[in-house]
């Protein structure tokens, strides 16, 4: 699935990286803590969170994640857009639920891997 | 590679928020030197597990990174606290990070065990009052 079709059904504004919307992804996973993050995604290119702050940039970068997507409007700081783009990370807000965010990409097609330990 | 790279950081620990940086340097350095994509992902999510737990358990520390032809090592060193009980410590799910640092999504008990997760070999050295040397090898 592209970025940019993820976009359209999360009905999500896309805040940096827009060149990069164009780019495929095959798995994401939803998760507000970033240690599991860390701990069980691989292979991952998305990141569905509620957490807003820069260690959620550094975490995504640290997975060589391409996208985070923000679900229930929350709006990240400037400090976290500019770190998005040294990375060329696209970051995307939307009002949806993690719940229903990840379940609209799933239901599309996005199945993503089986969490390894 | 026929001779050693290292790299130094100082670990600021009065700021929750730029924790990181170093990690996030060593991964921009491996990339420059043309390391496996796999090996820097493992070198720079073990680094950056310690960087958080130096900010949150030491005030910060210094840590470098040593790059040799067949390893690389991470020596992470603070004078924070020490670790009460290295075992318990590296338990999954134990933590003793304040609930302000769990609310930014870190300090759920898996840092040690990440760290050891992602690298061939770790060793603690801990002393009470004193402080804490990690350090970790992942093999190339």
């Amino acid at each position: 699935m592209k970025i940019s079709q993820m976009q359209e059904l999360l009905e999500a504004r896309v805040l940096c990286c827009e060149e990069n919307t164009d780019r495929h992804v095959y798995s994401a996973c939803g998760c507000d803590l970033m240690s599991d993050v860390l701990a069980f995604v691989k292979d991952q290119a998305v990141l569905l969170t509620g957490l807003v702050n820069p260690q959620v940039i550094r975490t995504a970068e640290m997975m060589d994640m391409i996208c985070v997507v923000f679900v229930r409007s929350k709006v990240p700081s400037q400090e976290m857009i500019d770190l998005a783009k040294e990375s060329g990370i696209v970051l995307m807000v939307s009002d949806k639920r993690l719940y229903e965010a990840c379940g609209l990409l799933y239901t599309n097609g996005l199945v993503g891997n089986k969490v390894k330990k | 590679m026929s001779e050693e790279l290292i790299f130094h950081f100082q670990v600021d620990g009065d700021d929750f928020t730029s924790a990181g940086q170093a990690s996030i340097q060593i991964k921009k350095n491996l990339r420059r030197l043309g390391l496996d994509p796999e090996t820097i992902r493992r070198v720079s999510i073990a680094m950056y597990e310690g960087e958080i737990n130096m900010v949150i358990h030491a005030g910060g520390g210094e840590a470098d990174v040593k790059v040799c032809e067949s390893y690389i090592e991470i020596i992470l060193k603070d004078n924070g606290p020490g670790i009460k009980n290295i075992e318990q410590a590296m338990q999954e799910g134990f933590s003793t990070a304040p609930d302000q640092i769990r609310s930014l999504g870190f300090g759920a008990g898996m840092g040690l065990p990440n760290m050891k997760r992602y690298t061939d070999d770790m060793k603690i050295e801990s002393e009470l009052g004193k402080g804490t040397i990690v350090t970790m090898r992942v093999n190339i």
